[in-house]
């Protein structure tokens, strides 16, 4: 989805600062919503599901959340949604359910054929899913090469819908960061982005 | 704390982590004791301590580094550390005249096995919007000020593989033991946004 979350080439957020000294955590709690989520993650929900409920926390309220904020969101609204607690457990405090059981392990990836290799050339697909996906918007119908090819993952695009993992090969594609951002941009710096199959096409076919 | 990225926290934010964590503890879906255990693994043993012996062994091993660099995870158990994680580490190495840094605008990937969590700036909006389109701006605000004639590839991590660099060893270390390399590779050059320097061609402290 189009949304706040894919944040790469966006202006205006200010400066980077580096806290000096920064500790692990910053609160309590902060640990206890990093605790949650190990223990929950993979077991409820997959993160690629977990992701996708972050992206839907309304934009405004994402920008203003510090990051254990955004997770708490998400984690209650996948845990919700999952059955493993109910909104009136959440507001009432007392368990009114079991949870439920875990999810199977999910198998090994298989092996698949990569249409592409290393050196390839290649065209991103300008694609605009409603849903979640990991092809950031500034790298949409943009030329590029495979770097390395990674062996298949589970297509987030699916994953984190309930339709299953949808294994595809993922490759790391590099483009020329002129071909990204314009003549602004440094002759010879380049970005590299990891990208399912199914993102991209081969640049002679287009 | 830092005024800026991490704002005091409202306290129904902490009221709700507390709910759901005692929900999911009557549940039987977390222990007492995991919370412990989170903060004690961040604080005390999975942290930038970890990146640093693979690049010192890396700098002084040829071999090493060329296992590193093929094979990340053996790597890492090699060197006697566990690797539990799911995700797939893969290490890119600095070489002359090309810089590497890693970001991830989509949320906030990061090689957690071998660097622990995140610094507030690398999850920070300022960071994730700005690191791929910008990164000579992005760096100086960092601190590092690269010579104009160094090319920088920036790492999106967007699929669930984590990377980590593995920067150059600076001039004036020669004879150095592991241990003392070691202790100038810091968590900043291994996401790419600082270079180690030998004591004596430190500058100012940042």
């Amino acid at each position: 989805m189009n949304g706040v979350h894919d944040m790469g080439g966006m202006d205006g957020f200010g400066p980077v600062v580096a806290e000096r000294n920064e500790p692990v955590f910053h609160e309590h709690w902060e640990a206890v919503v990093r605790t949650i989520f190990e223990r929950t993650n993979g077991r409820y929900f997959n993160l690629d599901e977990f992701r996708r409920s972050l992206e839907r926390m309304p934009p405004d309220a994402y920008l203003r959340a510090g990051y254990y904020e955004k997770w708490l969101f998400a984690i209650e609204s996948i845990l919700e949604e999952k059955g493993v607690v109910a909104a009136d457990e959440l507001a009432g405090g007392r368990p009114s359910s079991p949870a439920p059981s875990p999810l199977p392990k999910s198998g090994p990836a298989p092996s698949q054929a990569p249409r592409f290799k290393p050196g390839d050339r290649i065209v991103t697909r300008n694609l605009h899913p409603q849903g979640h996906t990991r092809l950031p918007r500034y790298a949409r119908g943009k030329r590029g090469l495979v770097r390395r090819h990674y062996g298949s993952f589970a297509l987030p695009d699916s994953n984190a819908h309930g339709r299953g993992p949808d294994f595809q090969p993922c490759y790391a594609v590099e483009f020329e960061a002129r071909e990204l951002w314009g003549s602004e941009a440094r002759t010879g710096d380049r970005v590299c982005i990891d990208l399912w199959e199914s993102y991209l096409e081969s640049e002679v076919s287009v | 704390m830092s005024d800026q990225h991490h704002p005091e926290a409202p306290s129904d934010v902490e009221a709700r982590t507390l709910a759901l964590e005692s929900l999911l503890r009557e549940k039987g879906v977390l222990t007492s004791e995991d919370v412990d255990r989170v903060i004690s693994a961040y604080e005390q043993d999975i942290g930038p301590m970890i990146g640093a012996h693979l690049v010192a062994r890396a700098w002084v091993d040829p071999a090493y580094r060329q296992r590193l660099l093929h094979d990340a995870p053996s790597a890492v158990r090699e060197l006697g550390y566990e690797y539990r994680a799911d995700t797939r580490l893969v290490v890119i190495p600095n070489e002359p005249g090309v810089h590497n840094m890693v970001v991830c605008t989509l949320c906030s990937c990061y090689p957690w096995m071998v660097l622990g969590l995140p610094p507030t700036w690398y999850k920070s909006a300022p960071y994730r919007s700005r690191a791929v389109r910008e990164p000579r701006a992005v760096l100086a605000e960092l601190g590092l000020q690269l010579p104009d004639a160094m090319a920088i590839n920036v790492w999106d991590s967007s699929s669930e593989v984590r990377y980590m660099i593995l920067p150059e060893r600076p001039p004036g270390t020669e004879g150095w033991t592991e241990e003392a390399l070691a202790a100038i590779v810091t968590r900043d050059c291994m996401i790419g946004v600082a270079r180690p320097q030998a004591p004596a061609l430190t500058g100012a402290p940042r």
